[in-house]
């Protein structure tokens, strides 16, 4: 059985933008161990000749033709938005 | 201690479709910001995304063209992050099934050839535009997020920045012959990142890499590598380590500055996009798509050196740019003597181009007036020297060559008695001239011949010119 550490929770979290406590981080590792640990039962079972599945509809190819319509007014696209300025969205700098 | 260099490259290629890859928004550069977008694009709830059909058809001709396998069935992944250039938070890529795989290409440097094999070609979405301000803010203009793109990757086979060049200027040419991109450095329909490690000559385990980026023209790229493979290797001179770590290549100062380090895949949490159904190829479909796959860069340069007579070198240079190589085919078309057509190309047509920072399509030139200028050349109706007064006025104005040389009188002269008459007053003029030719001084006739050429304004038939000189100064 898999242990689920709290760094890893942390790790995890930051990925995912997520503000989480050091207790938070402990009480989820036990958690999320709980919960991948239940997920490993199923590593018990021989999927060998079984085709993943990613999608329970038996559909393949979904296109559409390569036609354009007009994009939405700039007004609707910024109404949302807290800051813009010369028709750009406005976010802090980030230089990762 | 001595160093081999290895060198895998990732290059992005913007489609030239209509709409976006999953979205019905318009996919064009240059709008204002902002304006070609829609709920899709910008992320919001309950939207769901449709594949366009044309782009998984051109993802598929560029790698059919960069002679990859086409995985039957392929399918779309999510790739997450946090960044304000994709508002969905997460790219829509492939991870573990690519459209095409295991591919190569052939480059040449020094006359040496070279197969650069191709990991992979994926599609994908491209992110917004991101502008820093420098005052602590950015600003986003999203009309690019959602335009397809698709990335290919090659193996670490590139040893110099000389193949990283010749690999770049390889893929770009086939990818624009296949048509499916402007492949455009300037606008960013290309775009490359390069990933550089060095190990002992001998050692068969890989360096540590890193991904250099910023590299805005295939110069950039191959400064930017030899740069950094110098920066190795004093690291690792100096009993330092490597760190996989992006840098960022800086135009003002040819040096590589740390990015950050790298996150691996892993970080990414890769996951089957639900939004999306798998694709199927079937054979009709890639027959279908391998049939329009027009003559590539290589096709054409053997044909131009087997069926045209052209130097290898020439037929490589004529054939990097389609443009370049399609006039050249219509101007031999139009009755062209070859070899001249494609001097002319490579020399003032490329300068020309080159000076005014203009493309071929922006002039007025066309392959018939070209055509019809070199064929006067040819039946000595003009001079090779005379033909350069016609050819700026071809490019600049457009026209016949065969007007424009009778409207401005510039026919060669090639009658003998009207050049003997020229000779004969040069020669009279000039007896300094004829002393000094006799005394053994062979430059003696070069002035002459300016003389005279000034006389005529250049009109003069230069091999009849030089015959009756060299008669008249022996009769003296």
């Amino acid at each position: 059985m898999a242990k689920m550490t709290k760094e890893e929770v942390i790790e995890v979290a930051h990925l995912a933008r997520l503000a989480i406590t050091d207790e938070e981080a402990v009480h989820f590792a036990d958690q999320l161990e709980a919960i991948t640990n239940a997920m490993e039962l199923l590593n018990e079972l021989d999927t060998e000749n079984v085709e993943p599945t990613t999608h329970v509809l038996p559909m393949v190819n979904v296109l559409r033709e390569d036609k354009s319509i007009p994009g939405l007014d700039r007004e609707l696209v910024l109404k949302n938005v807290k800051e813009h300025e010369a028709g750009q969205i406005k976010v802090p700098t980030i230089l990762d | 201690m001595n160093f081999e260099t290895i060198i895998g490259l990732e290059v992005h290629v913007e489609l030239k479709t209509e709409s976006k890859m999953f979205s019905p928004a318009p996919a064009h550069f240059g709008a204002e910001p902002n304006t070609n977008t829609n709920v899709i694009d910008l992320g919001y709830p309950g939207v769901l995304p449709v594949v366009n059909k044309t782009a998984v058809d051109w993802a598929m001709k560029a790698a059919l063209a960069l002679n990859c396998q086409i995985n039957r069935h392929t399918k779309f992944d999510r790739k997450n992050y946090f960044y304000p250039d994709n508002p969905k938070a997460y790219q829509i890529s492939q991870f573990d099934e690519p459209i095409g795989e295991h591919g190569w290409i052939e480059i040449e440097v020094k006359g040496e050839k070279k197969r650069i094999g191709i990991t992979r070609l994926h599609m994908e979405e491209d992110a917004g535009k991101l502008t820093h301000t420098g005052n602590g803010h950015s600003l986003v203009d999203l009309n690019r997020q959602g335009t397809p793109l698709i990335e290919i990757v090659s193996e670490p086979d590139i040893r110099t920045p000389e193949e990283a060049y010749a690999y770049l200027e390889k893929i770009k040419a086939i990818i624009q012959y296949t048509g499916v991109s402007d492949v455009r450095m300037e606008e960013g329909s290309l775009r490359c990142d390069a990933n550089i490690s060095l190990r002992p000559y001998g050692q068969e385990e890989f360096g540590t890499k890193t991904e250099l980026k910023n590299l805005n023209s295939f110069n950039f790229v191959r400064k930017g590598i030899e740069h950094e493979q110098v920066r190795q290797e004093q690291v690792l001179l100096s009993g330092g380590i490597i760190e996989q770590e992006t840098r960022r290549y800086d135009e003002s100062t040819g040096k590589t500055l740390l990015m950050r380090v790298k996150e691996g895949s892993d970080d990414y949490r890769y996951f089957p996009e639900p939004d999306l159904v798998d694709i199927v190829i079937d054979d009709a479909w890639l027959e279908r798509v391998r049939a329009e796959i027009p003559e590539l860069p290589d096709a054409r340069k053997a044909r131009y050196v087997s069926e045209l007579g052209l130097s290898s070198y020439d037929a490589m240079v004529l054939t990097l740019a389609k443009p370049i190589s399609d006039f050249f085919e219509a101007t031999v078309a139009a009755g062209a003597d070859s070899k001249l057509a494609s001097n002319w190309l490579m020399g003032e047509v490329s300068a020309y181009l080159n000076a005014e920072q203009k493309e071929l399509s922006d002039t007025q030139l066309t392959p018939e007036g070209l055509a019809g200028m070199i064929k006067l050349i040819t039946d000595g109706t003009i001079s090779s020297k005379i033909a350069k007064k016609v050819f700026k006025e071809l490019i600049e104005k457009g026209g016949d060559a065969n007007d424009i040389v009778k409207a401005k009188g510039l026919v060669q002269i090639s009658d003998e008695g009207t050049l003997r008459e020229f000779v004969t007053a040069a020669l009279d003029n000039n007896p300094q001239s004829i002393e000094d030719f006799k005394n053994g001084k062979d430059r003696a006739i070069g002035f002459l011949v300016g003389q005279i050429m000034k006389q005529t304004k250049g009109q003069a038939n230069p091999p009849l010119l030089n015959k009756i000189l060299l008669e008249e100064i022996a009769k003296r």
